[in-house]
């Protein structure tokens, strides 16, 4: 991919992170990484959104919050599970709370590894999210 | 009396980076009642004592919370230190004071840049983010991660810092505060800044201790329970508590602008006093049976940490009992009779972090 055809927007959501990736999402909005020259905002709101950010693992009580967010928006759409909490568990998937990774929940589309995951394999991961939001995309065209 | 209507807040909003859940009762625009509820972020953490000894727990603790992540381990360590009779060198001792600070410098920066994004002053809050990248470059410099820095070790820390290394902390330091001279300039002066945030949710001394709350809560309602003043190597490094008076959301904000100014001092004397050494006594066997308790003065407060021995490796207990669990109280408490646009800036001040509480 040569450059970004559109502007995506996220949507951050915290599962059961430790905070350690959450501020490093953040981070990747701020000054020194930047991802707002190329379009990328953040976004509070699950309809305007193309990517959903997810960090941390699965649990009983935030599985129908990550469910009804993904529900929320508009096709197409790419998940992003950042961090090896939000990728399988991590440290804490022998937990008794933990059900696993977001995949568990609803289908996930590129994995972000790191604990916590720095900000240039994030932005990396939101790139390669975007190669997949255009093939998506595609898809949808020829099928309609 | 208008009609009564429920509004929820959370568990993702826009004004929050974690989730919690709060339902507000409103009345017109007036909040009468707020009913926080948790549990989004709880992992049962403390059970993975049963399957870590009490040498690899501590990464398990570290990831109690990303931000205070040194603080956790270091209050963990500190406690079965404690437990195990161990008394670890004095140059660790200095190097987890200098770390500590250095984190409470980037979490105050976090949070003030939090708080001017809720102000939707984005300016501010990409400077104060900005600033706060400079501690992330030393943490990753020395330890090798920006976040979770995995530096605290049961014994004491697990690398030294060279003289270039102390040389670079000290002049990073002095980069910050130059860069807070002006920033907390802002935060004092500004009126858009000052309109949202004097006079708005106003805590007063009584309901803070009678409401037993800590951390910079407490001391912006000029309550003095700063767990660092009890420490012989706090005191060694000229440690003075920042209290303000006022109670309201602007003290408690400048209590944290103060305290980043305070922090830096505090890590530019202990890197000049810093005593030659080793860094770490080795820590042998199983831990005894018996229990011990270790506070520590997170930046959002005292976090206290309870281990209890069963003559194995594995402890029989570990227990973290966080800020944030003991300042929600007194959010709910200020949020009644608040209006509604003023939420998210009293749920901001208390400075929540989900992760800790619920862990």
């Amino acid at each position: 991919m040569s450059y970004a055809k559109r502007s995506p927007w996220l949507l951050h959501y915290d599962a059961s992170s430790c905070n350690g990736c959450d501020i490093e999402v953040l981070a990747c909005l701020t000054p020194v990484y930047d991802v707002e020259r190329f379009g990328i905002i953040n976004t509070g709101d699950p309809k305007q959104a193309d990517i959903l950010l997810i960090t941390g693992a699965v649990n009983d009580q935030n599985k129908e919050v990550v469910k009804q967010l993904y529900e929320q928006m508009p096709e197409p759409k790419v998940v992003v599970a950042v961090g090896i909490c939000a990728c399988s568990g991590g440290i804490f998937r022998d937990c008794y709370n933990i059900l696993g990774g977001v995949d568990t929940v609803i289908p996930v589309d590129v994995y972000v590894p790191g604990c916590a995951a720095r900000p240039e394999s994030i932005i990396d991961g939101v790139v390669k999210g975007l190669g997949v939001l255009e093939e998506k995309q595609r898809k949808m065209e020829a099928e309609r | 009396m208008g009609k009564r209507t429920i509004v929820p807040f959370g568990p993702q909003h826009p004004a929050l980076p974690e989730p919690v859940h709060l339902d507000l009762e409103l009345e017109d625009e007036t909040v009468v009642r707020a009913v926080p509820s948790i549990g989004y972020v709880h992992r049962g953490l403390e059970k993975l004592t049963e399957s870590y000894d009490y040498e690899s727990m501590t990464y398990v603790m570290e990831r109690v919370c990303g931000i205070c992540s040194f603080g956790h381990g270091w209050g963990y360590t500190g406690a079965v230190e404690g437990l195990m009779g161990v008394n670890i060198p004095d140059r660790a001792e200095y190097l987890r004071i200098v770390f500590h600070e250095l984190s409470r410098v980037h979490s105050h920066l976090l949070w003030l840049g939090l708080l001017a994004d809720g102000l939707g002053f984005d300016s501010l809050f990409m400077h104060c983010w900005r600033i706060r990248e400079k501690v992330l470059d030393v943490f990753e410099a020395v330890t090798g991660g920006r976040v979770i820095l995995s530096y605290c070790k049961v014994g004491g820390v697990k690398k030294d810092l060279t003289p270039e290394m102390v040389q670079r902390i000290v002049s990073m330091c002095d980069d910050i505060e130059e860069d807070m001279r002006r920033t907390g300039y802002v935060f004092m002066k500004d009126s858009s800044v000052r309109n949202r945030l004097c006079g708005t949710g106003v805590l007063s001394k009584e309901d803070a201790v009678e409401l037993c709350c800590v951390g910079p809560v407490a001391r912006g309602s000029g309550v003095d329970n700063d767990v660092r003043s009890a420490s012989k190597w706090y005191r060694e490094v000229g440690f003075e508590p920042v209290l303000y008076d006022e109670g309201d959301c602007w003290s408690r904000c400048m209590v944290r602008v103060d305290e980043v100014v305070q922090s830096l001092n505090l890590v530019r004397t202990a890197l000049r006093n810093l005593p030659d050494g080793d860094i770490a006594v080795p820590v042998k066997g199983p831990a005894p049976v018996g229990d011990f308790a270790f506070r520590v003065e997170q930046p959002r407060g005292e976090a206290f940490y309870y281990v209890q021995g069963n003559g194995t490796k594995n402890l029989g207990r570990a227990r973290v009992r966080t800020p944030t669990n003991i300042n929600i109280p007194a959010m709910v408490r200020t949020l009644q009779g608040c209006n509604l646009q003023d939420v998210s800036m009293l749920v901001i001040t208390i400075d929540p972090c989900i992760s800790c509480t619920e862990r």
